[in-house]
């Protein structure tokens, strides 16, 4: 039987994916644009048994997802920019104690209160940690609704595997614009493998602490080697990206989400026309990057164009790749603009007719 | 074929499920298709759009800059996206509230007086419906059977009383073009 | 031989690292053999804040978690929400629940989340130097308020229960002390009352202890009793302000 497809919004399909994970606590505060994220889980969770709390604050919600983790629940919350900035304390405190979490940021435009419109300009912010001291959330890029939905199950499953948050980074377009998806089966969440450390009824064995405090001498180091290595294991095993018409491309464009869809069109319209011959990178995973495959571009020196909706944040990483080893140029709209196919074409002819790398910034111009 | 449709109108003149309906159709009759709505402050203040694309093949971006076909709802959506549409696309007006003509001669103007036809089947909260059933007809988009078939998955409970009605403006509007 | 007195089961082996005179590792004691008494110690689940009592979690024998600075509650109320069985406490002082937490704690009493705050209230930030508090008395010097603090200019003491008594998910509040024996008794029947509010459902409880602070009020512990119970009393009033299980709201002492 073929699998129903439904027509969903980003948002909701974000829901629906978490609570099919397993996902039994949310709490949340409303922001645009990933209210119907929030709503859907008001309405959703209490059918599955779950708990839904809108907080008084962001900080007030990452917190309860800390408290929601430590208790061996598999647990979210989701937000925008903004409220993800107030969330980077409790974030932090998630990965220095190695508790699993999951959860969204549907990115408008900053800085400051900015605009609601589509973004990426919580690129470093996601790949950095983004909050106090030295660690790393797994980013999952989607670029689609349904890749919503997978990325949200893959999300739950690699937090716990890792004892460390993942998120997905959305932008406002796939929270708000509605697709035909196929919903996955519901999974049997086992917490048995939670029980070494999870906090509850102590009786009968030893108790159990969940901290982040290590003030004696040398094990805050000793922990963060630990962190380290954990990490060092996530960019070997879970990095993931798409390639398209890459093999005999004389450009290829680099670009996540929105952005590489638009990216894909750009790339068939070009080869149609039969001009400029073009290819796309998507990494899936912003973190852990798709480096080596990147570096493998440099080796064919091909060149490459870097499409984004921030201003140079993932062009970085891609730079940071090569190694000086390709040319590596730019196309960036941000706080809410939106690049065109043919701005993406217009921008790899200037890449090829230079011989230095070229930055556009469409607006600007 | 690609199908781009920009709807717009008044808050209240059922824009959404417009937009709802021929997505959902599209999906049930196998194409790719994507909704991407106005959102946030933007609809705030009484007007709403929202962009539709149907697709034989897969959509990269949902958000329309060039329409081949919008639907004016209201005055204000024909001043927004008129200057938008793609040379030969085509432009649907609601006639019985917009009396201004369409400036530009690239493009084919529709006028349907949607409010009163809907009017005439019963209540002009259907208007929405006829002007679908006008684009149906005019690109072919989806089936008009699939739309019709579509609604009662698209409808809000409250909105149910009003099956009948709505499908019957659906038909009413396909069968008003050539 | 009969015993009379011993560690609270509830207490691990780890001897407190508090100052001298400090009220806090009584507190912790208190609070142990209230859990003892009443029996629940392997479902309870303390949290610990940020301040002095940090560390609280390393003077339990049963699970503990550490919070960010002022968000304990928010912290309890997630696990409380997802093990429901279990007795959620947090630990925290001025600094922490009425300063930087007053969010999540106006907010967890509001919704009646069904755990026990105590609250310890010694007018300073201890564990950074003695910095003022959100509850620092006027006139009282602190190394940010080193001309006594002025209304003025600084504000008022906040007083945590007279705010929340109030808001209807409170369904236990208590102001005690530590100061003499009477007052140490009392707090420990407060903390009773306040945990058998939670065992019984009825929302949320928190118990302030007015508490000394020798070290960051710079006096000897004898004379910081006598400071407390002549200029912090005054403040502070003692008594209980909410009592969900009694017919009538009873008088403030």
């Amino acid at each position: 039987m073929a699998e129903e497809r439904l027509l969903m919004k980003g948002n909701e399909a974000i829901g629906e994916a978490a609570l099919r994970a397993g996902c039994r606590f949310y709490a949340g505060y409303p922001i645009t644009p990933q209210n119907e994220l929030t709503e859907y889980m008001s309405r959703r969770m209490p059918e599955e048994g779950g708990t839904f709390i809108q907080a008084e604050s962001e900080i007030a919600a990452i917190n309860m997802v800390y408290g929601a983790s430590a208790a061996g629940a598999r647990t979210m919350t989701s937000s925008s920019g903004p409220g993800i900035s107030l969330k980077q304390e409790g974030i932090s405190y998630l990965c220095g104690s190695e508790l699993p979490c999951f959860y969204a940021n549907i990115v408008r435009g900053g800085p400051g209160l900015g605009n609601i419109a589509p973004a990426q300009s919580d690129y470093f912010q996601s790949t950095r940690g983004g909050g106090h001291g030295d660690y790393r959330v797994v980013v999952f890029a989607p670029s689609t609704v349904q890749e919503l939905v997978d990325l949200t199950i893959l999300g739950f499953e690699v937090a716990d595997r890792y004892n460390n948050p993942s998120m997905i980074l959305g932008d406002g377009i796939l929270g708000q614009m509605m697709e035909p998806v196929v919903m996955r089966e519901s999974v049997t969440y086992d917490p048995s493998g939670k029980t070494g450390w999870a906090l509850g009824n102590s009786e009968g064995r030893e108790r159990h602490m969940i901290t982040s405090v290590r003030l004696a001498p040398g094990t805050l180091e000793r922990h963060n080697v630990h962190l380290r290595k954990k990490y060092l294991e996530i960019e070997a095993k879970e990095v993931r990206y798409e390639l398209y018409e890459v093999d005999d491309a004389d450009v290829v464009i680099i670009a996540y989400g929105t952005a590489a869809r638009v990216a894909k069109s750009a790339v068939t319209a070009a080869r149609e026309k039969g001009g400029i011959k073009l290819g796309l990178l998507r990494p899936i995973t912003l973190w852990p990057f798709p480096t080596d495959a990147i570096a493998d571009l440099a080796k064919n020196k091909q060149d490459i164009l870097v499409a984004e909706m921030s201003f140079g944040q993932l062009y970085e990483d891609v730079r940071l790749s090569v190694c000086g080893k390709a040319k590596v140029s730019l196309l960036a709209h941000t706080g809410g603009g939106l690049p065109t196919e043919d701005e993406i074409i217009e921008a790899a002819g200037k890449c090829v007719a230079s011989s230095e790398p070229v930055e556009i910034y469409p607006v600007l111009e | 074929m690609t199908t781009r449709v920009i709807m717009a109108g008044f808050g209240g003149q059922g824009v959404v499920l417009m937009g709802t309906l021929l997505s959902y159709s599209a999906m049930v009759q196998g194409k790719h298709t994507t909704f991407f709505p106005s959102y946030g402050a933007e609809m705030r203040g009484g007007t709403a759009n929202c962009s539709v694309i149907v697709s034989d093949t897969e959509i990269p971006s949902p958000v329309v800059n060039e329409p081949d076909c919008v639907i004016a709802m209201n005055i204000a959506s024909l001043d927004k996206f008129e200057s938008r549409i793609r040379p030969g696309g085509v432009i649907f007006v609601n006639s019985s509230l917009v009396k201004k003509k369409v400036a530009r001669d690239d493009i084919e103007e529709i006028r349907v007086p949607a409010n009163d036809i809907a009017e005439g089947l019963g209540a002009s909260r259907a208007a929405n419906m006829v002007m679908l059933g006008c684009v149906l007809k005019k690109t072919g988009a989806v089936a008009v059977d699939s739309a019709v078939k579509s609604l009662e998955k698209v409808l809000s409970e409250r909105a149910m009383a009003l099956l009948e009605l709505n499908k019957k403006a659906l038909q009413r509007g396909f069968e008003e073009v050539s | 031989m009969e015993k009379v007195f011993g560690k609270p089961e509830s207490l691990s082996d780890r001897p407190f690292t508090y100052c001298p005179g400090c009220a806090h590792s009584l507190v912790h004691r208190l609070t142990a053999e209230a859990i003892d008494d009443l029996g629940v110690m392997p479902r309870c689940i303390g949290v610990a804040s940020v301040g002095c009592s940090v560390f609280s979690d390393l003077y339990f024998n049963f699970d503990f978690i550490q919070a960010a600075h002022g968000r304990a509650p928010a912290v309890a109320t997630g696990i409380k929400r997802v093990k429901p069985d279990c007795v959620l406490f947090t630990h925290q002082g001025d600094g922490d629940l009425a300063s930087i937490g007053t969010a999540e704690l106006i907010h967890s009493a509001n919704r009646g989340e069904k755990i026990t705050i105590i609250f310890v209230n010694n007018a300073i930030y201890g564990m950074t130097g003695g910095q003022m508090a959100p509850t620092t008395l006027i006139g009282m010097k602190t190394t940010t308020s080193p001309l006594g603090r002025q209304a003025e200019v600084q504000g008022y003491p906040l007083r945590v229960c007279e705010l929340i008594r109030e808001l209807k998910g409170v369904a236990y509040l208590e102001r005690t002390a530590v100061n003499n024996p009477q007052n140490v008794l009392k707090t420990k029947r407060a903390l009773k009352k306040a945990f058998q509010a939670q065992l019984d459902g009825l929302g949320f409880s928190l118990v302030e202890v007015v508490s000394q602070c020798p070290t960051g009020w710079g006096m000897l512990p004898a004379d910081s009793l006598e400071w407390l119970e002549k200029e912090m009393g005054a403040y502070f009033p003692l008594g209980v302000f909410k009592d969900a299980k009694a017919e009538e709201p009873q008088e403030v002492a």
